[in-house]
């Protein structure tokens, strides 16, 4: 039994994964296998809701960093928007806010990568 | 084989070196946590600095071997709180790993070696000891 998962959907030409139960050293491995699939189909717009994730340690922290030089080498990026303040605590703990643009609200973010384009 | 035990002020948890126990490490800490009287915050820190800790163990000092052992002993005393975090693995030398500098470590799109640095910024103490026979990492933070 997995506590964690990845489900995909479109708004407005982003690409969103909805992220929902535990991120650990554990479950990362579908986080990765998400990211994959996106950037195997050239979806390099990519939204990450964080409404119904409610943990994070340093391993689900690590997914991010892994992708992000290769999406943005395309031209697209990794946002993160709706995050409880359980999790975003860790991220600004380690900084990310300084590479990662984090919205409260799904919509902004999208707003965001149609402003860019 | 999980198994618990518990004594006066110390609760005992032993599981095998596999990520699938880090929820209920984070479950069995979590509720020794409340019990002692931690808010929810508090009790988030305690739990991922002791899934950080095990996570750290699994991938470096078992190499993601299975079949290997992880004990965790709470201590509760007065105002202290206690975690122990037992292995039988390759020796572990906190000497020899430097903290990254975030600013540096996110502007070079590095992966990885984050757990000791949120165990620092999550707990009051961290102290490692290196037996003949086993790695203890403790973790300590305290209820003001």
């Amino acid at each position: 039994m997995s506590n964690f998962k990845v489900s995909f959907r479109e708004n407005n030409n982003v690409h969103v994964m909805d992220l929902k139960g535990y991120l650990d050293a554990h479950t990362t491995p579908h986080l990765e296998e998400a990211f994959e699939k996106l950037i195997a189909e050239k979806k390099y717009n990519i939204l990450v809701n964080c409404k119904d994730l409610s943990y994070i340690s340093s391993a689900g922290l690590g997914v991010f960093m892994a992708y992000i030089e290769d999406v943005r080498m395309n031209k697209g990026d990794i946002k993160l928007s709706n995050m409880s303040p359980k999790v975003f605590n860790i991220f600004d703990l380690l900084g990310f806010p300084m590479l990662y643009e984090i919205f409260k609200d799904e919509n902004e973010a999208v707003k965001k990568f149609e402003a860019k384009s | 084989m999980r198994k618990k035990s518990s004594h006066k002020n110390e609760l005992r948890l032993r599981i095998v070196s596999t990520t699938e126990e880090l929820l209920h490490v984070r479950k069995f800490v979590s509720g020794a946590a409340k019990q002692f009287g931690f808010n929810d915050d508090e009790i988030n820190n305690i739990a991922l600095a002791v899934d950080e800790a095990c996570t750290n163990i699994i991938r470096h000092a078992y190499d993601y071997a299975e079949d290997q052992e992880i004990t965790i002993v709470v201590t509760m005393n007065k105002s202290e709180f206690q975690v122990q975090i037992v292995d039988h693995g390759r020796r572990f030398d906190p000497e020899h790993v430097r903290m990254p500098d975030m600013k540096e470590y996110l502007s070079h799109y590095k992966r990885g070696g984050l757990g000791m640095y949120l165990m620092k910024k999550l707990m009051d103490k961290v102290e490692y000891s290196i037996q003949p026979k086993h790695n203890v990492v403790r973790l300590t933070k305290y209820l003001h």
